[in-house]
């Protein structure tokens, strides 16, 4: 066996190195890198920033992929020589690795301006996976963050700052945002789109020091001007890392240069990545990696033959509702070039297209990038654009959607990150069997990178496989456009407690009659009651804790814990029904009794008169516990039913959870108070309890699935009450429990409630009991109401007849 | 149409919370007024769908959500923006604040001489309209 190191463990080497791998094995590999990760998703650090995406979401490689391939990883290493006459290297902890080949794959660095104070404490730069964490450590809510580098990472980072909460400001030495990949125009157009965000933006603005004590405090322009900062990030732009190659000897220009085989000077020496020059361009971008990889892997097998050519350069902008994309070459001036423009301004969309010769030369597009692909295509095919000339930037509607993908030749990229074509993806879903997107990413790489082929990806998958099932990341609402977990994570780990916070921070800052009882939900739920409550964000019922009906009147369903009722409450309840006019007393089905037409102003008075606590009948929160008779009268009943039943629902009264929570309890499988249709319920037989989980019998009947079977009352109690704070804890908000045991299956269910470890079950039980010691029987609110106007109705200070 | 139209006082502004609104009977009128923070909106108080009480809505930046239906009414125009995108087809009213105290600017007129929006007549908004003037009157 050969042996082969790698130096450098980024996108670049380890790309490499799995096309290496598709070769007859014929290498011993040593991979150094001197980060302490393994291979990650670099591009999407600046949704690590946002908090879109943890540190697991970006790895590409873990360890078991080492391992499976017998490469031997030294990680937080970093190569220093490169000896030719010893066929070694030798790197920073002093061991020396021989060698017959040596890939480089080292990168490039931030450029760090000379500016005077850039070493002080709080100036960061944004690369790797320890610049993010330290930048998420350093940010929080209410700083004021700088970002040095108005291109394509200075926006990511400042956008990702801002949600992490703070003001962040864009300074920028050009005239223009991006302006190595937009003309004027939509430097222009971004400028406002930033704006429009949130994010302050100063072009035309030389740093020229960064003042403080041991931290930043300022940071000061040419000409005099300054302003306050408390954190500085400096995308300034990107250098090779060439030092290790000039040190041996290899020829070095901007970048190490590399022949169309992806050769370096020296014959054992490849290189690739961004820190390669070819052609004299170093590309600062994921997306040629495949290419050369391909290259460079024939190449270093003996296998020489093909040839890297160059890629299309091209930049997307990862900005949630800042959409810029930008291709190929701008030179309007050249001759045979013709410009194609679209503008409208208040909607904030520019496109604009180059064309050299009648074929695509560049595409800028802002607002909306949704014929990227179709751009893509073009520029790689360099296809003579004659026959659609007169609707290049309006492709009409296709009639049928699979048209679209049906029309793209085999050859087009649909992964541009990975160089994934379309016939790759077919192939793949053809051969390998392939169904969902997961699958289509471990298999072919495609939709890894920034993620933008993913609709194109879902759709290949939806057109060739019948029983595909679009795998849909659903985000709360248009205001704020999360995944409900992701922002379960964003809150808990931002602190965050109040509604309108997390609208002004992460959402549109108005929210709407979706998102904004959602959040209230959540927050509720994550600091366990703990929250800052803001009534403005409850619908109607959680204001005045009844249920609103369609003339504009209330119901009101005191709480009757198992169904159990006495004289003396039954007597209060008549005696309110008559005193107030309530237009219909009904018996619910849910063994309780309803008031039904009930005037807002009475509501006080009626909870006042009833002396019962309110039955949560108007809310997402628990109703009750249906029971039978159980052993007390039935001559069937094997179990308790009543009281477990009543301790159940005493247990759990006044929570709130993602929807309504209906439990049952039976006292044998005859099941007369029909728990396998709750969203819990205990069915007792001979000796033990049932613990059923997700029934229904509502929109859709479903009978409930078995969590567990337990021996006695107490366990089946806290298996119930495991469930619910599970549920209340990773259900989206309106989602029923049976919705919700169907989308995660109830083995998994099982798994991470019965069956989970005695720690993780006392953790639920803990936030649960936290949660239950702040909670409040909501009709006390009746003496001290959370706003004072809340019953009360408002009569005008004086008359309008006059 | 140019009916004589009058200032009232209504109430401490702080008798209507932020993005909360809160309903008040002027005359013929039940109006919801709405606190947006830098601003107060009054409207009528009906639903143009199915009469629901738009005071008790959750407010979304310019536009309340009727917490019947959740039809969507624009506290700036009165115009009902979901469902579709209707005109305006709900009378709104000027509002002023003096002192703390919210003011609102509504006809003086009885229902005879209510000018009914020509627009209205989507979503059975006349009906309504005509039948929250009726029941106003008593």
């Amino acid at each position: 066996m050969k042996k082969l190191v790698v130096v450098g463990n980024g996108m670049a080497g380890v790309a490499c190195v799995e096309q290496i791998l598709k070769h007859a094995p014929q290498f011993e590999i040593t991979i150094f890198g001197d980060e302490t990760h393994v291979n990650y998703n670099r591009i999407l650090l600046s949704s690590v920033l946002a908090g879109e995406k943890s540190v697991d979401d970006i790895t590409l490689n873990d360890l078991q992929w080492y391992g499976r391939h017998n490469i031997r990883l030294q990680l937080g290493v970093r190569v220093v020589d490169l000896d030719f006459e010893r066929k070694a290297v030798t790197a920073d902890d002093g061991s020396v690795t021989p060698f017959d080949k040596v890939l480089l794959a080292t990168g490039s660095s931030p450029v760090m301006p000379p500016i005077e104070g850039i070493e002080k404490d709080g100036v960061f730069v944004f690369r790797t996976l320890d610049d993010t964490r330290a930048l998420l450590a350093r940010a929080r809510k209410g700083l004021r963050a700088v970002v040095i580098g108005g291109g394509l990472l200075g926006l990511e980072a400042a956008r990702g700052l801002q949600l992490q909460g703070c003001e962040v400001t864009v300074v920028h030495l050009m005239d223009t945002l991006m302006e190595r990949q937009l003309d004027f125009a939509a430097g222009q157009c971004l400028k406002s789109k930033m704006e429009s965000v949130g994010i302050e933006v100063l072009l035309g603005r030389a740093t020229s020091a960064i003042v403080g004590g041991r931290r930043v405090e300022a940071i000061v322009f040419r000409g005099g001007t300054s302003i306050r900062a408390d954190l500085i990030v400096v995308a300034a732009g990107i250098r090779p890392n060439v030092e290790l190659a000039r040190m041996a000897g290899l020829r070095v220009n901007r970048g190490i240069e590399v022949n169309d085989y992806m050769e370096t000077s020296h014959p054992d020496v490849f290189a690739v990545g961004e820190c390669v020059e070819h052609r004299g361009i170093c590309y600062g971008l994921v997306a040629p990696l495949l290419e050369q990889g391909k290259v460079v892997a024939a190449t270093i097998t003996g296998n020489k033959g093909p040839v890297y050519e160059g890629s299309v350069q091209a930049a997307k902008l990862k900005i949630m509702g800042v959409d810029v994309f930008s291709a190929g070459v701008f030179n309007e001036e050249a001759p045979g070039t013709d410009v194609v423009r679209y503008e409208d301004p208040a909607l904030g969309i520019y496109k604009k297209l180059t064309l050299s010769d009648g074929k695509l030369a560049g595409a800028i597009l802002v607002g909306d990038t949704s014929d990227s692909h179709r751009y893509m295509g073009w520029l790689r095919s360099g296809q003579d654009l004659a026959s659609v000339r007169h609707k290049l930037l309006f492709p009409g509607p296709a009639e049928d959607s699979g048209l679209d993908i049906a029309q793209m030749p085999d050859t087009e990229t649909v992964c541009g990150c990975m160089g994934v074509t379309k016939g790759t993806i077919i192939h793949a879903i053809h051969e390998q069997g392939i169904q969902t997107l997961p699958q289509l990413k471990e298999c072919t790489r495609a939709s890894t990178g920034c993620g933008s082929c993913t609709d194109l990806c879902q759709q290949f998958l939806k057109a060739v496989v019948p029983e595909f099932q679009e795998e849909t990341k659903r985000t709360l609402c248009k205001c704020v456009p999360f995944a409900e977990d992701n922002l379960r994570d964003i809150l808990r780990s931002q602190k965050l407690r109040s509604v309108q916070e997390v609208l002004d921070i992460y959402g549109n800052g108005q929210g709407c009659e979706i998102c904004k009882p959602a959040l209230s939900y959540m927050l509720d739920m994550l600091w366990c009651g703990g929250h800052d409550e803001d009534r403005s964000a409850r619908f109607i019922n959680d204001r005045v804790h009844a249920n609103i009906q369609k003339d504009g009147t209330f119901s009101v369903v005191p709480r009757m814990r198992g169904g159990v009722t006495s004289p003396d409450e039954l007597r209060r309840i008549a005696d309110v029904a008559e005193r107030y006019r309530v237009r219909m007393v009904k018996i619910t089905g849910s063994q309780r009794i309803d008031l039904l037409g009930v005037q807002k102003s009475d509501l006080p008075k009626i909870w006042a008169d009833l002396g019962m606590p309110s039955g949560q009948a108007y809310t997402k929160g628990v109703r009750m516990v249906k029971t039978c008779v159980g052993t007390d009268f039935c001559r069937f009943g094997v179990q308790d039913s009543t009281s477990a039943g009543i301790e159940l629902e005493r247990r759990l009264e006044n929570l709130y959870t993602p929807h309504k929570v209906k439990m049952g309890a039976v006292g044998c499988p005859r099941n007369c108070a029909e728990a396998t249709v709750k969203d819990i319920g205990l069915v007792g037989q001979e000796g033990s309890w049932q613990v059923v989980v997700g029934g229904a019998a509502g929109k859709k009947v479903r009978k409930a699935d078995l969590l567990i079977t337990v021996g006695t009352t107490a366990e089946a109690l806290e298996a119930a009450e495991v469930f619910f704070q599970y549920y209340r804890e990773n259900a989206n908000y309106l989602e029923r429990s049976y919705d919700f045991v169907e989308r995660l299956g109830i083995e998994k269910v099982r798994k991470e409630t019965a069956y989970a470890t005695d720690a993780a079950k006392s953790a639920l039980l803990d936030r649960l009991r936290k949660s239950k010691a702040l909670a409040r029987d909501a009709w006390l609110e009746r003496d001290v109401p959370k706003v004072a106007t809340q019953f009360v109705q408002i009569e005008p200070l004086e008359e309008v007849l006059a | 149409m140019n009916q004589p139209r009058k200032w009232i006082r209504v109430t401490h502004c702080h008798n209507i919370p932020l993005r909360e609104g809160r309903a008040v009977k002027a005359g013929n009128h039940e109006v919801a007024i709405f606190n947006l923070g830098d601003r107060f909106l009054a409207i009528d108080n009906r639903c143009p769908h199915g009469g629901g009480p738009l005071s008790e809505g959750i407010v979304s930046g310019p536009t309340v959500v009727c917490p019947l239906h959740a039809w969507k009414v624009n506290l700036e125009t009165g115009s009902v923006t979901s469902p579709g995108n209707t005109r305006p087809c709900l009378a709104t009213f000027s509002t002023r604040v003096e002192n703390g105290v919210v003011s609102i600017e509504v006809p003086i007129e009885s229902a005879t001489n209510e000018d009914v929006p020509a627009d209205c007549i989507a979503h059975g908004g006349v009906a309504s309209w005509l039948t929250s003037s009726r029941l106003a009157n008593g």
